[in-house]
């Protein structure tokens, strides 16, 4: 384990999830919750776990990607939490 | 369903990068067993694969593997785990306990090959459920 490399990913890790939370358009948010889940599949590589490195990059980086894209299509694409209903 | 995205930079990559995907996809799930990886994550990378033939090349990929395809691998494969575990049941062990699956082979032979079966069927049924998840989302949950 080398920790400089872990405090970046993780630094890097709470900017892309609180940007996935923040963005206001819905693809922009699954591509940035794509890119956490590779830097989480880095993470889990550098911690020495190739297993969950290996499940997490084959599942939240590229199915579950496919899987929300595939979710846009039935819900409208901006994000209106915390607008007021008309 | 989803029908073909008319680009020739997505059709030519998809159809050099699957063959691609789907050998490493075998690698990881035939040497899961003493290797990081196994049944689920190689079966992963086969549905990941099959998903991105239908996302690029669209109603071939739909001919080639139908939809009703991944719901009939994952039940088979099931199906196949089950029989495998409840055979060593039969000659006396307890359930998916390898050394017994198979009467008059040595036991240390059928552990290690049993975790490779089990692995195997593994990867078919996580390929086909998967397939299945993205027909059922892309149909809306409707017949074709």
């Amino acid at each position: 384990m080398i920790w400089e490399i872990d405090l970046w990913l993780m630094i890097i890790l709470i900017m892309f999830a609180i940007l996935a939370l923040e963005v206001k358009d819905l693809l922009a948010a699954v591509g940035i919750l794509t890119g956490y889940s590779f830097l989480m599949a880095l993470l889990f590589a550098e911690y020495g776990a190739p297993d969950v490195a290996l499940t997490e990059a084959a599942l939240g980086a590229a199915l579950t990607g496919i899987f929300l894209l595939v979710t846009l299509r039935f819900v409208s694409r901006k994000d209106s939490d915390g607008e007021e209903d008309s | 369903m989803t029908s073909r995205y008319d680009s020739l930079f997505l059709d030519v990559v998809s159809r050099a990068i699957v063959p691609l995907i789907q050998i490493f996809a075998l690698y990881v799930v035939t040497h899961g067993h003493y290797d990081p990886g196994g049944g689920f994550q190689g079966g992963v990378m086969l549905a990941a694969s099959t998903i991105l033939l239908r996302i690029s090349q669209g109603e071939e990929s739909y001919r080639r593997f139908s939809p009703s395809a991944g719901l009939y691998l994952a039940g088979f494969a099931t199906l196949g785990i089950a029989l495998w575990g409840f055979s060593s049941m039969l000659f006396g062990g307890t359930f998916l306990e390898h050394g017994y699956a198979i009467p008059g082979i040595d036991g240390v032979t059928l552990r290690y090959w049993g975790i490779f079966v089990v692995e195997v069927l593994i990867g078919f049924l996580v390929w086909g459920s998967l397939v299945a998840i993205y027909d059922g989302l892309t149909t809306g949950g409707m017949d074709e």
